[in-house]
């Protein structure tokens, strides 16, 4: 303040001066990077499947069963989506269950100790690359496989479901956590004052409160399970195909992208561009997913006092 | 029933085997022995971590009556209608000490399942505390946990009748306790503590976040409830404590029981001077 009255006009005092403006446009730059680089991504994506669907008729992409678009032979879309569906199915009746138990057990059951131990280890197995669970599911998970059902393959589709809903436990255990201790003790007391016990408790007051965060972190994880990438590729192999056989080997949607880009297919053919429209095809899946679990979130949000 | 009441008062039924560690030496002034007490404490102490935040309180709390219970804010009176229906044991720190007999049966005894007597006992809470469920559920919540479900339909109007909320919610039971008014979720909260018919009812300020209209309503429901139930409440409202009580309890600072008496007798004539200042709002 320059003068001795106060004086609020900008030339006169310095609040909100100089600074704060460059501080706006460092910011707005950082967040500008952010979203050109989405915009570019699409930009590429959609690009390469034009030319993808000016040589493959869409017809042919979501009708046919085969998919040997190496080869360029058969393009349908489906056993990709198959493969994907079988790892992200698999891996979900693996996750959330368990993940959800722990979750109830750390919000709920678990010494503030325990929990204060606990939900760090979580977050840092969260963090481990995928492409270590790949070697943990052909090292571990296949051989137990191998031993209990003679006949599986090296590759197969139940170790790299099993690995994928091993890595998206500790999602779905710290999201649901965080949305289950967000309940007020208030409703806790409520039941308790009531003659609830603490499973009563766990099961009909925080689960039914929270539902709107768990509901958010199962979307979550499974977006993440249908766009897991190294995992899969390692564990459930690389042959497109429709199969009920959890122990046969299939590919993913992913898993199919890792084989065409590090592949020697001639940049510009028809079964290089494939990548673009199976990538397209996911980003789609899993936006609409992450749109999903926003919509799920905002829906069910429950108001507390 | 009021300090200057003239309702009928209902006999005491015989409550089992009473505990006959009669008054102790540091009984509060007045303390009259009570021959229908349904909740007797005796030498309670309560402990956070290292906080003494009761020191030996000793109460016999009248059955059918509504007793008060009064004090400047952190005198104790949260934790010792906490320490009644052991909702202590939820708070890690919380240590208690003393014994707390209901129908003479030591509640802190090994033997005893804080959740079968919370059945016994219930709550109605400071703030209004509706589950995100809908009118109906919340109600029927404590009848289903206690499996007193037979005739859930009639036992919900009924308690929401008693708690004089019914005509406000009977065409939207089906709508989130949320909704409601503050004061409505408070008389909900009333309606589901009564629903699966505890014998005590104990409550933390229920009018404390209320306009005076609902607060009033409030009034009313509790000298009713005393009909049928133990009624012990918080209330840092003075002429709420002198309407609606029977007995009257004061706690001052540092958590000690400083008298305890009619609650004509507490407002008219009490024996300590500090309750006295403390009733006159000289401090506190
Ligand atoms: N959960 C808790 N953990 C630790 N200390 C507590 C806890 N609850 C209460 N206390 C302490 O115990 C003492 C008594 O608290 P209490 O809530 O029983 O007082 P109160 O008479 O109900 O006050 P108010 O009128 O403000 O509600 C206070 O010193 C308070 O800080
Ligand atoms: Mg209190």
């Amino acid at each position: 303040m320059s003068s001795e009255s106060f004086d609020l006009t900008r030339e006169e005092s310095d609040v909100g001066g100089f600074g704060d403006r460059l501080a706006r446009y460092v910011f707005f730059s950082c967040a500008l990077v952010t979203v050109l680089t989405t915009l570019a991504i699409i930009v590429v994506l959609v690009n390469g499947a034009i030319d993808f669907f000016a040589e493959v008729s869409l017809v042919e992409y979501f009708t046919s069963t085969e998919w040997d678009a190496i080869n360029e032979t058969s393009f349908g879309i489906w056993p990709l989506i198959w493969g994907t569906m079988l790892i992200t199915v698999g891996s979900a009746v693996v996750a959330l269950p368990v993940g959800t138990l722990t979750a109830i057990y750390l919000s709920e059951y678990a010494d503030p100790r325990v929990r204060r131990t606990v939900k760090p280890i979580l977050e840092i197995l969260a963090g481990v690359p995928t492409i270590v669970y790949g070697f943990f599911a052909l090292s571990f998970i296949t051989p137990i496989l191998q031993t209990l059902f003679p006949g599986t393959g090296t590759f197969n589709a139940a170790a790299g479901a099993i690995v994928v809903g091993i890595m998206i436990i500790p999602m779905v255990s710290s999201l649901s956590e965080d949305a289950m201790s967000s309940v007020p003790d208030s409703l806790r007391n409520a039941a308790y004052g009531l003659g609830a016990t603490k499973f009563e408790v766990s099961t009909q007051v925080v689960l039914p409160a929270s539902l709107s965060g768990v509901l958010a972190a199962y979307i979550l994880a499974i977006s993440r399970a249908i766009g897991e990438t190294m995992a899969v590729t390692l564990a459930a192999g690389m042959l497109p195909q429709i199969t009920t056989n959890p122990l046969a080997e299939i590919q993913t949607m992913t898993a199919y992208m890792v084989q065409v880009g590090t592949g020697d297919i001639a940049v510009g053919t028809v079964g290089y561009q494939s990548l673009f429209a199976v990538g397209l095809t996911l980003f789609v899946m899993t936006l609409s997913m992450n749109i999903f679990s926003e919509w799920v979130r905002a829906r069910y949000r429950e108001e507390y006092q | 029933m009021t300090a200057n009441g003239s309702q009928t008062v209902s006999t005491a039924d015989s409550s089992g085997a009473r505990s006959d560690a009669a008054m102790t030496d540091n009984a509060p002034l007045g303390s009259p022995r009570v021959d229908d007490a349904v909740i007797e404490s005796r030498d309670l102490d309560v402990f956070y971590g290292d906080d003494q935040a009761l020191h030996g309180i000793n109460m016999d709390i009248p059955e059918h009556k509504v007793t008060a219970l009064i004090g400047p804010s952190g005198c104790g009176k949260s934790t010792f209608l906490r320490s009644i229906n052991r909702m202590n044991d939820l708070i890690d720190i919380a240590r208690v000490d003393g014994d707390l007999y209901f129908h003479g049966k030591n509640i802190y005894d090994d033997d005893v399942d804080p959740v079968a007597l919370r059945r016994k006992i219930g709550m109605v809470f400071q703030k209004p505390n509706p589950f995100p469920k809908s009118i109906f559920d919340n109600v029927a919540y404590g009848l289903r946990v206690q499996g007193k479900d037979d005739d859930v339909e009639e036992q919900v109007h009924t308690a929401l009748e008693r708690a004089a909320i019914l005509d406000e919610v009977e065409d939207q039971l089906d709508s989130s306790g949320l909704d409601l008014s503050g004061g409505q979720q408070q008389r909900l909260c009333i309606a589901r503590a009564i629903a699966p018919d505890p014998e005590v009812i104990l409550m933390d300020e229920p009018a404390s976040a209320l306009d005076p209209v609902a607060t009033s309503k409030i009034e009313d429901l509790v000298e009713e409830l005393a009909e049928e139930y133990t009624v012990i409440i918080v209330t840092h409202n003075m002429q709420q404590a002198a309407r609606i009580s029977d007995k009257t309890a004061v706690f001052l600072t540092g958590g000690h029981l400083v008298e305890f008496d009619d609650t004509s007798k507490i407002f008219e004539n009490p024996e300590s001077d500090r309750v006295e200042d403390y009733i006159t709002g000289k401090f506190g």
